[in-house]
């Protein structure tokens, strides 16, 4: 097996010479230990983050609370952390799911062609083309209850966070499609999915067998990349109020009530957004760095 | 190339009739209902008054019948009548698109301006310090969350220094075109900045793609000064894909608008539909969606035909 | 005997943008078991395309494929799959880079469950050595070997579900010249060994000197002469074929010059001329020979030419 791994040690190698792809995967990696830090916190200091006490509200820091309190009176420092697990969460989530999506229509209009291929692009353009963020509201905006589900649920927190799993996803796969498509399409026309036909191989053996792994590639860089582009749809829309709502935290509503703080408390504007801004920057450099890991020209021995 | 042209015409028009079923829909499916509103300022209605109300205005026909009646009168100019405003849609829509546009243009003319300026100097010593910085610089411009560097800075300028409006289209009792102005600059800063990253890297890549270009090469070798290299025989071949995802980006750029309006209270189309959705004003929502959408599948289908124009490999 | 596998009045044509490509037209041809079939013609000439359709790739727009007597369709092919095999031209497109080896070699095994798991291994084991590579090498990655091994890689992937005809199309054509003496003899010892029938196509009248019990020569997708090899190199019946080994360099005989030395190039299957597709190039041709389509004309019992006008044995 010394030759398969061999290939990921030779990206490995690369991902190492690029140093901004390294100080990334060593800042995300902080931040996880960051984010994760809640639990062992809580357990220790007993605070709950979602505990209001208006008397502390927008107490300064203090030993006991490092960052102050917020306009409610809940210790910051601890919503900054399950804030993040909110907003991670949901980024990794709607990318898989988003991904699954947009690699499965690809994978069909590139594989299949033809009709299939047209009526799948003409959606897909069609999706493209249309203002993401209001739809995204309009959305968001949605009531659970008249689409059958329970009060009880759709009130739930974790109707809220579901909710926005599913509509990132639903609006964001298009760009995911497309590089599948033309992968696929790429690969499609090769002598080895001919012998593989020829050796008997039906639509699904290739696909799975020998298109999925082909173009495994540039999806993970391609997923890299979505994860900031969901991490910022989350936090926007959590920010106008249509996504993960109070008491929940994520960093993006933690800054709904921002624009009045910016005059009493402007610190709390800036927490939550600098650590938004962090995570999309790391992960972009991160994409960055494993495009130039994976990049296919050096790759090829041909 | 009239052929290309209807086909395009005719796509943009079936994307928008699709979508405004879909919109209507989801409408539908936000909290409330239009009777609500009505019923509420009248107690001890009866459960029998409000099926009659509703049976009146049309409310208990099925989903199909209802987009019909809506469509039919949408294509005949009516858009119905906005609940929060209490005007006909149209008149609240339209000065509020002028604003929106003002908003994006300047913002986009400036985003391409300003990219096209560091994408190029960019491009032209890839790999040294400025190239650094810049690339550096347009990296954090995507990565921005907009609304927070919208607060950022209204918490520099607006609160801490003073110097610009927080908030609004115009101060009350002065609307000259220097308090227009300042009211305008943060807004279109912020959505220029937010713009400008993504435009940069991708002038960048594209001009260093074409310079490597065997053709760009001859023309070195043939003696060209480096400035009429980069202006005359790179910039042409640079231009078409960048041309192409500036004008497709018109999408996120309407999105950000939405976001800067709302943040700034400028009363655009963005900050409409927000409200819009909101207060349940349905009508209000479905319209300014609906335009929202078709201005930018206008966009694209720019963006398409000036592309083929531009590529003289494409047969129009 | 009844043929292995034929072609009965085979046509392939492909719409594309410019019009109608008739890569192969009318073609009807039978391989015996066993026994060698050479597909000869230039680039254009439509061998590689029916050889796919023979091998069940490309469905034929008009005309059948037959096994062993039976219409070939859809359900019919997935049955005799194992029977029929493919080497192709390009060594490096042909094996998947993400593979190993040894699953590359097994996959026909896999799909058409031949075995289990272990005596897949066995197997693979077996034809890796009947190719002439060492056993280890079904656990590396096919961009580790050159061309030639490549090309081994493949044949013993053909030879996995132990199939009784195996079309190579150019098996040769991308291979160093060093390299090409080493495979063909590989496929010669081969298909003695196992008695396979062997649809070989080659532009290469030296390499089919070597190989072949017939010869099919093809022109702008048509079967312009059949005949077993001796007589085909001796005697060839179509100026087209004349030509052909007219040109082929052999030690100690003089290039006949003038005579069959034919002009121009292959017009493209887009536009076929009239009536003998050969005639504009065509030494011996006369009047008839553009305006009616020439007969299949059967010289000797096995031996066939499509011309009006067929050379003579020894005629100058």
């Amino acid at each position: 097996m010394s030759a398969a791994s061999g290939i990921w040690v030779l990206r490995w190698q690369r991902l190492r010479g690029h140093r901004a792809g390294m100080a990334s995967l060593v800042l995300l990696a902080l931040l996880l230990l960051f984010v994760l830090a809640d639990f062992p916190l809580e357990a220790i200091t007993g605070i709950d983050p979602n505990e209001a006490d208006l008397f502390a509200r927008f107490d300064p820091p203090s030993w006991a609370h490092p960052l102050g309190m917020d306009e409610a009176g809940r210790d910051v420092l601890l919503r900054l952390m399950v804030g993040g697990q909110v907003s991670l969460l949901v980024g990794l989530l709607a990318t898989l799911l988003g991904g699954v999506i947009g690699i499965a229509v690809g994978v069909a209009a590139g594989f299949w062609g033809g009709r299939l291929d047209a009526l799948l692009m003409r959606f897909t353009d069609g999706m493209i083309a249309l203002p993401l963020l209001p739809l995204l509201i309009v959305l968001g905006a949605v009531d659970l209850t008249k689409i059958g589900f329970s009060s009880e649920f759709a009130h739930s927190g974790a109707a809220g966070f579901w909710r926005i799993v599913v509509i990132i996803a639903l609006v964001d796969w298009t760009a995911i499609a497309r590089l599948v498509r033309a992968s696929t399409m790429q690969i499609r026309e090769r002598d080895y999915i001919r012998a593989a036909r020829a050796a008997g191989a039906g639509s699904w053996d290739i696909i799975a067998t020998h298109i999925l792994p082909n173009i495994a590639t540039p999806i993970i860089v391609a997923f890299t990349l979505t994860v900031g582009r969901v991490i910022l749809f989350e936090s926007v829309l959590s920010f106008l109020g249509f996504g993960v709502v109070p008491p929940t935290p994520s960093w993006g509503n933690m800054l709904n009530n921002a624009q009045e703080l910016v005059t009493t408390a402007p610190l709390l504007a800036v927490y939550p957004g600098a650590l938004i801004f962090l995570v999309v920057m790391a992960v972009n450099f991160l994409g960055d760095g494993l495009q130039h890991a994976f990049d296919p020209r050096s790759e090829q021995q041909e | 190339m009239n052929r290309f042209i209807l086909r395009r015409l005719l796509q943009s028009a079936l994307v928008l009739l699709v979508m405004s079923f879909v919109i209507y829909g989801l409408i539908g499916l936000m909290p409330g209902d239009p009777l609500d509103v009505m019923v509420a300022s009248v107690p001890g209605v009866t459960p029998e008054q409000i099926a009659r109300l509703r049976a009146i205005y049309g409310l208990d026909q099925p989903l199909m019948l209802r987009y019909f009646h809506w469509l039919m009168a949408a294509l005949q100019g009516d858009l119905g009548y906005s609940r929060s405003h209490s005007v006909p849609v149209l008149a609240v829509l339209a000065p509020a698109l002028w604003t929106t546009c003002k908003l994006m243009l300047i913002s986009f003319v400036i985003a391409v301006a300003l990219s096209f300026v560091l994408g190029i100097t960019a491009a032209i010593k890839p790999g040294g310090w400025l190239d650094g910085v810049i690339s550096l610089a347009a990296f954090a411009g995507i990565s921005v969350p907009v609304f927070w560097l919208a607060l950022m800075m209204i918490l520099v300028f607006a609160v801490e220094l003073h110097w610009l409006p927080a908030s609004g289209g115009s101060t009350v009792g002065d609307g000259s075109f220097v308090d227009q102005f300042r009211h305008l600059v943060m807004p279109v800063t912020t959505l220029a900045l937010a713009t400008t990253g993504g435009f940069t890297r991708f002038v960048r890549a594209s001009m260093i793609e074409t310079l490597r270009a065997d053709h760009i090469r001859t023309a070195r070798a043939k003696g060209n000064p480096p400035w009429r290299i980069v202006l005359v025989h790179a910039l042409r071949n640079a231009m078409i894909p960048v041309l192409t995802v500036m004008a497709l980006s018109f999408g996120s750029l309407f999105s950000g608008a939405l976001l800067t309006e709302t943040m700034f209270a400028q009363p655009g189309m963005g900050k409409l539909i927000y409200d819009a959705i909101l207060s349940n004003d349905f009508n209000l929502a479905l319209s300014g969606l609906l335009f929202a959408t078709l201005i930018t599948l206008l966009a694209n289908l720019a963006a398409d035909l000036a592309y083929a124009w531009l590529d003289p490999r494409i047969k129009l | 005997m009844t043929a292995l596998l034929e072609a009965r009045d085979v046509s392939v044509h492909f719409s594309t943008a410019a019009g109608v490509v008739r890569a192969v037209e009318g073609v009807s041809l039978a391989v015996q078991p066993g026994e060698v079939l050479a597909l000869v013609g230039e680039s254009g000439s439509g061998k590689s395309t029916l050889g796919f359709t023979m091998a069940g790739l490309q469905t034929p727009t008009r005309g059948q494929v037959l096994h062993e007597g039976g219409v070939l369709d859809r359900a019919l092919w997935r049955q005799i799959r194992r029977e029929v095999q493919i080497v192709f031209q390009d060594p490096f497109g042909a094996l998947d880079p993400r593979m190993l080896v040894g699953d590359i070699i097994a996959e026909p095994l896999r799909l058409q469950r031949l075995g289990n798991a272990t005596e897949r291994a066995a197997r693979v084991a077996q034809l890796l050595d009947q190719v002439g590579l060492p056993g280890e090498a079904a656990s590396r990655f096919a961009h580790e070997f050159s061309g030639g091994q490549r090309q081994r890689i493949a044949i013993a992937r053909a030879l996995a579900p132990k199939p009784r005809l195996i079309v190579a199309d150019e098996p040769l054509s991308a291979l160093d010249v060093s390299v090409q003496s080493q495979i063909l003899n590989l496929l010669k010892d081969i298909q003695t060994a196992e008695q396979l029938a062997l649809l070989f196509i080659s532009h290469d009248l030296a390499v089919v000197n070597h190989l072949a019990d017939r010869v099919a020569v093809l022109y702008l997708g048509r079967l312009v002469e059949l005949a077993p090899r001796a007589a085909l190199f001796a005697a060839p019946a179509h100026p087209y074929t004349r030509a052909l080994l007219d040109a082929v360099p052999r030690i100690g005989r003089k290039r006949a010059r003038g005579q069959g030395a034919i002009a121009g190039e292959m017009p493209s299957p887009l536009a076929p001329p009239s009536g003998c597709v050969f005639h504009p190039r065509c030494p011996k041709a006369q009047a008839i020979c553009a305006i009616t389509p020439p007969p299949s004309v059967q010289l000797r019992p096995g031996q066939m030419v499509l011309c009006h006008f067929p050379l003579e044995e020894g005629a100058a």
